[in-house]
């Protein structure tokens, strides 16, 4: 049964639906949450900006998501001279696709029939927002951070992708002021398909290195 | 630059972007990146010069030893100029 919890004798604090009703976020701020909300608040109040440009970068941010890098990596399968752009400079090609990527410094890593790329941010959680949007959860844990740098093929094979080890695996860890997407290998038997099709492949697990784009 | 460079095996505080599991690991240089403000100090607000930004690719074995998955296996970082010394430097 969908709704059947473990703890099905213990109804005190359970919704009618069976979940459990989760806490209102009415606790105290922490550090952080105020020192934001204190320099928005100024910012706000000098005139450096208005709440109204505040929601709409916000609203910009939310609107990024992995399926702008799906249609990078399609142009690139598709198209060889913006691939070589790509890899010279995957900032300029994708602003070229109309992307506003704001200050983003990106760096295409490409997969070959020999390599296998992986992306990680040991420090922090470095990821191209600008373009992807958001990271996945699992990518700002300690966990993934640390692994995998020291046992990146044991954390693929976690995820479904177990290399060769003929297969040469390139980590590359975002220390600094560059941002990483792969550029997976072109999946075979997708001859003849348009860019869309094309992009509709392209996963982001796979512009991270952690998956392989869908098979047509 | 040196092609083959070591990451400078120190330990200031603060906020550095030298990952301390490549402090001391010799490296190749792959490409350089240009000028970057130093993080060291935007962190804290302050005046940052720009600093040469490389990008080094060290080999698995060197950074993990005999625990590495596989010796060919590679990790590519960033590493501010200030952080890296010719490989024939001795070390600290």
């Amino acid at each position: 049964m969908p709704h059947d919890h473990p703890d099905h004798f213990h109804h005190e604090g359970v919704s009618p639906s069976g979940h459990p009703y989760r806490d209102d976020n009415d606790g105290p701020l922490t550090y952080w949450q105020r020192m934001e909300i204190a320099v928005r608040e100024l910012l706000i109040e000098k005139g450096q900006m208005t709440p109204v440009e505040i929601a709409a970068q916000i609203e910009a941010m939310d609107s990024r998501s992995p399926t702008n890098g799906a249609a990078v990596v399609a142009r690139a399968w598709a198209n060889p001279a913006f691939r070589v752009r790509l890899l010279e400079n995957a900032s300029e090609a994708s602003r070229e696709m109309g992307f506003d990527i704001g200050p983003l410094n990106l760096i295409a890593v490409q997969n070959t029939a020999q390599t296998h790329n992986l992306i990680v941010c040991t420090l922090c959680s470095c990821y191209p927002r600008n373009l992807l949007g958001l990271p996945p959860d699992w990518y700002k844990t300690r966990e993934y951070r640390s692994r995998a740098v020291c046992e990146p093929r044991a954390v693929l094979r976690e995820f479904g992708l177990d290399l060769p080890a003929t297969t040469t695996v390139r980590v590359h860890d975002s220390t600094a002021d560059m941002r990483y997407i792969v550029l997976p290998l072109r999946p075979a038997g997708s001859e003849g398909m348009t860019e869309a099709e094309l992009a509709a492949l392209v996963t982001r697990d796979s512009m991270i290195g952690t998956g392989l784009p869908r098979q047509p | 630059m040196a092609e083959r460079v070591r990451v400078r095996a120190i330990t200031p505080p603060g906020h550095v972007r030298a990952p301390w599991y490549l402090r001391g690991k010799t490296g190749m240089i792959e490409r350089p990146l240009g000028e970057f403000h130093n993080p060291e100090q935007l962190a804290y607000g302050l005046p940052a010069a720009k600093k040469r930004l490389y990008r080094v690719r060290f080999s698995m074995a060197e950074i993990w030893g005999e625990a590495a998955e596989n010796v060919t296996d590679t990790l590519d970082a960033e590493i501010y100029e200030h952080w890296l010394e010719p490989e024939d430097t001795h070390a600290p």
